[in-house]
């Protein structure tokens, strides 16, 4: 399974450079439903792939991928009202009734990718609002309830009932109500907790992070001791320390078992949290909550170290110092979280297996019974949002086809297109000068006044200009070489022009020797070389993608226009009429 | 021409040289010359060149006269000086500086219109002056700046692009430049850097008058089936004579060849030509021979390419006329102005 949001990122950073917000925004709404919200808080799993990290290396000082994720943002936050292009309910339905369980991002995705087809699809969710974990825990410093208001607003209004404050307690009575499916979409809701010594009884200064962080939003805790700990190394955990920040905590500490690098948080994370003044304790394992007759006064740690067993694998091992012991009024622990399904009877045809979750096919999401889907972190455990979305868009299309009696194993093939870009001699559809920026740094609000207030967001976006500027940065990967040997007459004008000496005209080899005599090494394996034969010479062609520009040099000095810019464009099939078989 | 400068950004790990440049640091502007231009093959091996032999950019001097092949020097070594006179006058530009500051390496760049034409008395008068220079006459058989004429070079019998057959006879280059007394001809061809490079390479690290004529297909008006400087044409009909290695003064000889397959020239400041013969017959030390070899294969419709000729004992314009060590700007008040009593002396000399 891929994610929906990767394909189209080029095409909707150029409409954000040219200032087509509005376009910019309906690309990323219809591949990843929630823009304005992944804008702030996704995990961004593109970044990482992201070509200009790889061509800054050597050139710049910190060689770094293009803010996706941000500009997602700026799309969202400067569009016009778009609500016109949404998708109405429409006026007929097709007689299917759905049910989805959790009203988070995963089940808002299947509901919109269905409603608009005609499915009456109806949503519950314990809580009174929807959103899941995106309006419960995600703090409101990161992500402000009118951007969860607004987009969650436009899923219900594609025609999706939404039942609030309605839990479902057994699934064997929901599965007597005649639903055509059923979609699990309800998350990894109880935080793991720490049975140490002590545990029991300074339980009122001891709290389980995530459940702390979603009374802190629906505003049950509103303030907590001076002097906190926050044990665990995820992004919870970073989440937990800056909100204890904001509600009167003075000396907020990390403590983390691992070391710094193999903590689970994101980078930026925790850069955040340090920026905030929050020190992260590293090689620390919690051994005992200390306590004045139930009064919590702190936490004793022992020191660890890394140590590699032959097999390489890492063990913490104590390192025989004497343990720490750090004074505190309240401890979050964020450690984790794990499955809870109380409310599905074991003996409905749901298979379970030995660690408590649901047995569920990767690709169709379907249970072993065919009629019930797991989607979101109830599926494969906590996870992110756009994994929940991307999960959501599959359900929906096994949804379809099990509702139109289709083999739910057979998925609907992408789309695929490949179109010349070029308008002129040298002139092409996109703007091909490449930017020497660096990464852009996303402005924020004044520390005096962000930690002051807990509701107050403290990333402001990209202006603009900026935007623009670190949309110039994308490499316009969607835009490829594409190579034509009958045309060549290697008079290597494209090989002298490639500021990246991608490309080699060569002796015919096998790949591993061929990647070590190219004009420029071929250093990464991932990255397949593109070779082309039959030349007049009896020579290939050999071009190294791997830190190509797309800067279209090699086919503005092509004589004969051997070399193409041509943009590859996919489109994932979603549910309705394209996903189904054609009959 | 392309309308975005090159980009900055260069691949993560180019080679450096021993300045810690890349073949990157030795580049000009984008170049403005028609896309497949031939020419640009000899710039992208002329930057290879320098920055394989460790130059520094500050001390060449590239000049040239007028013509596509003369616009060239704008779009490689861009930290170099840069002469660029008028039509055909590049050589006596190139000998002046060159008198007055003998520490540069110079390239002159020319075209086969630049040099067989309008320049032809010039390039005559540097090369037998032996003046201590690389000259590069890229040839491709037209005028390409105007649009494709018939040059002094073009073959009798050739071909223009509208089918026009050319009647007059060819000069041929390099045979010009043997009977003038070049100390190192070569002939290359802009579609083959793996030779082309060496020669150019070769051709600097030569102290004496070096000339290489590279054949560099017009893209415009010179490439089609009835013309002879063309890629397909050059690529049937070229012949090597030999490989050329250049070795530093600094690298040591490590391969070992069978005696007779290659020979060593040393050059002035060190550094070796191996040469690796691919025609038995042919011997670059003998001049005479050599010429005799050029005018069979071309009268067999061959284009004979590699390092056609180098003199062992190679002098120079300075040697010739015996004079300074100094570039005049390292002369001083004291050197220049000898005052009264010299000028007495040397006014007494003529009496
Ligand atoms: C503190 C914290 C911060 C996070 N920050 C980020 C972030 O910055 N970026 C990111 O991408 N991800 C983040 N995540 C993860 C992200 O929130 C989840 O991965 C995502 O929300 C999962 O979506 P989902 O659709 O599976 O379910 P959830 O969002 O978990 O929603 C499940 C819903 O189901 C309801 N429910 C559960 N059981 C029942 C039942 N029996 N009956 C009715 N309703 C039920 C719950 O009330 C809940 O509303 C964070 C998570 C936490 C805990
Ligand atoms: C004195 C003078 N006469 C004529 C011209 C017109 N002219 C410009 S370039 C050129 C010929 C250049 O031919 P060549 O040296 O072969 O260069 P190419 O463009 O082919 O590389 C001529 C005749 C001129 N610029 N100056
Ligand atoms: S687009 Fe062409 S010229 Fe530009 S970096 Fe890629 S291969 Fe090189
Ligand atoms: S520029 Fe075009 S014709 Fe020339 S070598 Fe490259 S692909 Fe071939
Ligand atoms: S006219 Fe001919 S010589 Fe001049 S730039 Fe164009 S291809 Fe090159
Ligand atoms: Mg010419």
């Amino acid at each position: 399974m891929g994610l929906s949001c990767t394909h189209a990122v080029p095409e909707y950073i150029r409409l954000i450079a040219a200032g087509r917000y509005d376009d910019a925004y309906m690309i990323n709404w219809t591949s990843n439903v929630f823009p304005g919200v992944l804008g702030r808080t996704c995990d961004r799993p593109c970044e990482p792939a992201c070509r200009r990290g790889r061509v800054e290396d050597h050139n710049q000082e910190k060689p770094e991928p293009v803010a996706i994720c941000r500009l997602k943002r700026v799309a969202a936050d400067s569009k016009n009202d778009i609500r016109e292009r949404l998708p109405k309910p429409p006026s007929q339905g097709n007689g299917k009734r759905v049910a989805c369980i959790g009203a988070g991002p995963a089940s808002l995705t299947v509901a919109r990718d269905l409603a608009p087809l005609g499915y009456e699809v109806t949503i519950f969710d314990q809580d009174p609002r929807a959103g899941g974990m995106i309006r419960s825990q995600i703090p409101r410093f990161r992500l402000p309830e009118d951007v969860i208001d607004e987009e969650v607003g436009y899923v219900i209004d594609t025609g999706v009932e939404f039942r609030g404050g309605v839990r479902i307690n057994s699934m064997a009575k929901l599965l007597g109500e005649g639903f055509d499916a059923i979609f699990v979409g309800t998350g990894a809701p109880r935080g793991r907790d720490l049975d140490l010594p002590g545990r029991k009884e300074a339980a009122k200064n001891i709290h389980i992070g995530i459940d702390w962080l979603s009374s802190v939003s629906f505003g049950h805790i509103d303030k907590v001791g001076k002097r906190v700990i926050v044990l665990g190394g995820g992004n919870t955990a970073m989440d937990c320390c800056r909100t204890a920040r904001r509600l009167g905590g003075e000396d907020v500490k990390v403590v983390v078992r691992s070391g710094f690098e193999e903590m689970k948080a994101s980078p930026w994370e925790k850069e955040d949290a340090m920026h905030e003044g929050i020190p992260i304790l590293n090689f620390l394992v919690p051994k005992e909550f200390v306590h004045d007759d139930g009064k919590l006064t702190g936490v004793v740690f022992e020191k660890v170290q890394a140590v590699y067993d032959a097999r390489g694998r890492r063990q913490l091992v104590p390192t025989g110092d004497p343990d720490e012991h750090f004074e505190c009024d309240d401890v979050l622990v964020a450690v984790g979280q794990e499955n809870a399904f109380s409310w599905i009877e074991r003996d409905c045809g749901i298979e379970f297996n030995d660690w408590g979750m649901p047995v569920v096919d990767e690709t169709t999401l379907q249970s072993s019974l065919p009629g019930v889907l797991f989607g979101g972190d109830a599926a494969f455990g906590p996870k992110n949002i756009i994994w929940a979305v991307a999960h959501g868009h599959e359900a929906a299309i096994s949804i379809d086809r099990l509702c139109h009696d289709e083999d739910t194993a057979d998925r609907p093939p992408p789309l695929v297109n490949l179109v010349s870009q070029k308008m002129g001699i040298h002139e092409w559809t996109y703007d091909n000068d490449i930017s020497n920026d660096l990464r852009h740094k996303v402005p924020l609000r004044e520390q005096k006044i962000a930690l002051k207030n807990i509701n107050v967001e403290v990333e402001l976006g990209f202006d603009q200009k900026l935007a623009f500027d670190e949309a110039q940065r994308c490499l316009n990967c969607d835009v490829q070489t594409v190579f034509s040997s009958p045309l060549c007459i290697e008079c290597d004008a494209c090989v002298d022009i490639c500021p990246m000496d991608c490309i080699t005209f060569t002796e015919d080899g096998e790949e591993e020797e061929l990647r070590g005599r190219l004009n420029a090494p071929a250093e990464n394996p991932l990255q397949d070389l593109y070779v082309a034969g039959a030349l007049k010479t009896g020579r290939i062609m050999v071009k190294d993608e791997d830190v190509c520009l797309h800067c279209g040099l090699c086919a503005e000095r092509c004589p004969t226009g051997a070399w193409d810019m041509r943009k590859f464009l996919l489109h994932m099939t979603p549910a309705g009429q394209g996903c189904r078989d054609r009959k | 021409m392309t309308y975005i400068s090159k980009p900055k950004l260069r691949h993560p790990h180019l080679k450096t040289n021993k300045f810690g440049f890349t073949h990157r640091d030795y580049e000009g502007a984008v170049s403005t010359l028609c896309a497949g231009c031939g020419h640009d093959s000899i710039s992208a091996a002329i930057i290879q060149a320098c920055f394989e032999l460790d130059l520094p950019p500050h001390r060449i001097a590239k000049l040239s006269g007028i013509g596509c092949s003369s616009k060239t020097p704008t779009y490689f070594l861009g930290n170099s000086h840069g002469f660029n006179s008028v039509h055909g006058r590049m050589p006596s530009v190139l000998t002046g500086a060159n008198l007055a500051n003998r520490d540069l390496i110079y390239l002159g760049i020319s075209g086969d219109g630049d040099s067989a034409s309008i320049g032809l008395g010039q390039f005559a008068h540097s090369l037998r002056r032996g003046v201590n220079m690389v000259y590069i006459v890229e040839n491709n058989g037209v005028y390409g700046l105007t649009k494709g004429q018939f040059s002094a070079t073009s073959d009798r019998g050739s071909k223009s692009k509208k089918g026009a057959t050319n009647r007059d006879s060819a000069i041929d280059m390099v045979m010009l430049a043997m009977e003038l007394g070049a100390t190192y001809v070569a002939r290359g061809f802009s579609g083959d850097k793996a030779q082309l490079v060496p020669l150019i390479k070769g051709a600097i690290v030569h102290r004496g008058a070096a000339f290489i004529d590279c054949i560099s297909p017009c893209i415009a008006f010179n490439n089609h089936p009835g013309s002879t400087k063309g890629f397909d044409y050059v690529r049937e009909h070229n012949e090597a004579v030999n490989r050329l290695d250049v070795m530093s003064p600094r690298e040591t000889i490590t391969v070992d060849y069978q005696a007779g397959e290659v020979e060593e020239v040393t050059q002035h400041d060190g550094s070796v030509l191996r040469l690796r013969k691919l025609s038995e017959e042919y011997d670059v030390h003998d001049r005479v021979a050599a010429m005799h070899h050029l005018q069979k294969s071309k009268a067999a419709g061959e284009i004979v390419t590699g390092v056609l000729h180098v003199d062992r004992e190679p002098d120079d314009l300075h040697a010739n006329l015996n004079t300074l060590t100094a570039p005049f700007n390292k002369l001083t008040e004291k050197e220049l102005c000898p005052g009264s009593p010299a000028l007495e002396k040397f006014n007494a000399s003529h009496r």
